[in-house]
């Protein structure tokens, strides 16, 4: 380890000058990535969330659920699927442009920006990153999830849970998209039985994805399902 | 996909097999097709083959899902695509596609003032002869319209010309100018997200950034505000520009700041230029004035603006005078709007992440906001006719000398108001500030000397 070593910001490439002190001596694995200015513009999600899919809750709630998780536990078909879901920041217009250079630029290293919080915050047995079609994959290069939990040291529990094809799922209405045939299917079920699987992506928008990918783990043996994103939209 | 379009899609650049508006098979079956390694190795330092980066803090890795391997990939052009070691440039050996040209190319009417037409002549040989010239044209000279015969006379030789510029609103303005002026050539526009980007044509209007599409490509490289980037994006694009010229090609470097290194070159002799020393409208650039100010960022934490400050302000505002007012960052803007609005409640401000920025600018123009305070984002390209000039901390390290020449030349613009107050508040007096000054007084001077401002 060098003591005067200047790193620079992994988003915007700016000088950090590291303060040496015994913080940083003894703990070597806490190095700075990010310059405080782009550190502050990252917006953990505080205040009062949806027990459920970790949203800022608004009037649109039912007591400690919002209101899309309500309609999802009202379906006994979707009730209790997923356990729940943890965040880590607002999708704000930073973070956006940040996941935009990260997964559709490609900038893989950026994941090792995220690795502190999501090492402190990501528990379970299994951790999933949920997979991307082969179209996708060779689009990008990599996968951003698995990206996520490689930067963090973890290690991803591959070639459980895979892609059966793609559809574009935004242009989809609400109704048409929990109705989805099954975008995934399970290919191998051993290490997952009895087991608390965490699946990992990088934003939670409608938690639909997560759900029909939730569904088929719990059918296949699963303890529990939980869901891990860097955003939340 | 048809020989010639291929031909056409893929002369003079080196793009990504992923650009490609078709499958990269169909590049199979012609043998003009080329080939680069994106990323290569020299003592086992990776350079990056489309921006020239070799800095190792640039260049990362990742697990490549397409080649299975842990390659490099280059940190520092990836907004226009990643490269990685299993990345191909693909490029075309064979003839650029024949252009076929009008009768008549040039279809421009106006006049140049003295100083243009001379610079104009200059700029004319240097693109005859394929020389490097740098014109150095104060701020509001008119350097558009002195490319003109230049430009004709390349198109009539059937040389492709590009004129690079660093911002897409430059290139938006400039388009349909260049359109109107040459209105049977066909012209692409270039900058992110463009509907050109795969369209060849004789004359090309780019951002600085997309030339690191081209190699080999242009015989007439002209480029806008090279004093524009940042030192480290300054390198990459000057690699940029070697790579999309040809060999034997002109390039005419236009600015209105030249960085200290170069106005050295141009005094020794070692850099042909040609200066526009006065705007076309005759009258001399006005000069700023230095005004000390005192302590004014302890003043700011205690909520308080520097007296000489508050009474500029309140001229201006007494009058209602258009002002621009320029801080060296947002934090400092931002603490100082509150208390600038205590003066007058309408004051206003502006910054580059600003979300409301184009419409502020437009409700300056039209003369809806008296007083917009702002950060360097607004030091060129933007003019408004009839404004004064404020600088809070001229001595700050944002206010480089170019900055403050640049800041100095949004006053005075236009014909009907060619004069304009131009205010240096500070702290203690910078070498940037005093060339600043000096350069301005200098082209004054020359401009006096050489009958091209009315006594
Ligand atoms: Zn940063
Ligand atoms: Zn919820
Ligand atoms: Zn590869
Ligand atoms: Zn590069």
């Amino acid at each position: 380890m060098n003591l005067f070593r200047a790193d620079r910001c992994l988003l915007c490439h700016e000088i950090i000058n590291l303060p040496v002190g015994w913080v940083s001596l003894f703990s070597p694995e806490k190095e700075k990535l990010l310059c405080s200015d782009c550190e502050g513009k990252l917006q953990p999600i505080l205040g009062e969330t949806c027990r459920l899919c970790c949203r800022i809750l608004n009037e649109f709630r039912r007591e400690d659920l919002c209101i899309d998780c309500v309609r999802w536990e009202e379906d006994p078909e979707w009730q209790g699927v997923l356990e729940r879901n943890i965040s880590l920041y607002v999708y704000n217009d930073f973070l956006k442009e940040v996941i935009a250079r990260f997964k559709y630029r490609g900038d893989y290293v950026i994941a090792k920006a995220f690795a502190n919080p999501i090492k402190e915050k990501l528990i379970g047995d299994v951790f999933i990153p949920i997979p991307l079609s082969e179209e996708r994959l060779f689009e990008r290069g990599f996968n951003q999830s698995e990206a996520l939990l490689s930067g963090a040291g973890i290690p991803a529990t591959l070639g459980i849970l895979t892609r059966v094809h793609t559809e574009k799922q935004s242009k989809k209405t609400r109704n048409e998209r929990i109705h989805l045939p099954q975008v995934f299917q399970i290919t191998e079920d051993t290490k997952i039985y009895g087991k608390k699987v965490v699946l990992i992506d990088d934003i939670y928008t409608t938690g639909s994805t997560l759900r029909h990918a939730a569904k088929l783990l719990k059918e296949a043996g699963a303890k529990s399902v939980e869901s891990f994103t860097l955003a939340r939209g | 996909m048809l020989k010639n379009e291929l031909q056409s899609i893929l002369s003079g650049k080196q793009l990504l097999p992923d650009e490609l508006s078709f499958p990269p098979s169909d590049l199979l079956n012609y043998e003009e097709v080329t080939y680069k390694e994106g990323i290569t190795f020299k003592n086992k330092k990776p350079i990056c083959n489309r921006c020239g980066n070799s800095d190792p803090v640039w260049f990362a890795k990742f697990p490549c899902a397409r080649c299975r391997n842990t390659e490099v990939y280059c940190r520092k052009c990836i907004m226009m695509g990643r490269i990685s070691e299993c990345t191909q440039l693909v490029g075309w050996s064979g003839p650029p596609p024949e252009i076929q040209l009008p009768d008549k190319i040039l279809e421009w009417n106006g006049t140049l003032s003295k100083g243009q037409s001379a610079a104009s002549i200059r700029v004319a040989e240097a693109i005859r002869k394929n020389k490097e010239l740098l014109v150095w044209a104060v701020c509001g000279a008119g350097k558009t319209e002195i490319l003109f015969p230049g430009i004709e006379a390349a198109l009539a030789k059937k040389k492709r010309v590009c004129i690079a510029t660093p911002r897409t609103d430059v290139v938006l303005e400039l388009v349909p100018r260049l359109k109107s002026a040459f209105p049977n050539i066909p012209i692409a526009a270039l900058y992110g997200g463009s509907e050109d980007r795969h369209v060849y044509a004789p004359l090309t209007i780019s951002t600085t950034h997309q030339l690191l599409r081209f190699y080999n490509a242009f015989d007439t490289l002209i480029l806008d505000e090279v004093d524009a980037f940042p030192y480290t994006v300054e390198e990459s694009l000057k690699y940029a520009a070697v790579q999309a010229r040809k060999p034997e090609s002109a390039i005419i470097y236009l600015t209105a700041t030249p960085s200290t290194k170069w106005q050295r070159e141009c005094r020794s002799g070692k850099r042909d230029f040609v200066t526009i020393p006065a705007r076309f409208h005759r009258h001399p650039l006005p000069v700023p004035l230095f005004e000390w100010c005192g302590n004014w960022k302890k003043l700011l934490t205690k909520g308080k603006m520097p007296a000489p400050v508050c009474k500029w302000v309140q001229q201006r505002l007494g009058v209602n005078k258009q002002s621009l007012i320029f801080f060296p960052n947002i934090k400092i803007m931002e603490k100082a709007l509150p208390i600038l609005r205590q003066i007058d409640s309408k004051v206003e401000s502006v910054h580059a992440e600003d979300p409301d920025r184009k419409e502020k600018v437009q409700k300056m123009r039209d003369n809806l906001i008296l007083i917009l305070l702002t950060t360097t984002i607004l030091e060129r390209g933007v003019t408004f006719p009839n404004i004064d000039v404020a600088v809070i901390g001229a001595e700050e390290d944002t206010f480089t000398e170019s900055a403050l020449v640049q800041i100095a030349g949004r006053a005075g613009r236009s014909p009907k108001f060619p004069t304009g107050d131009v205010t240096f508040f500070h702290y203690g007096k910078t070498e940037a500030m005093l060339k600043a000054r000096k350069q301005i007084v200098a082209m004054n001077r020359e401009a006096v000397k050489k009958g091209l401002v009315d006594p």
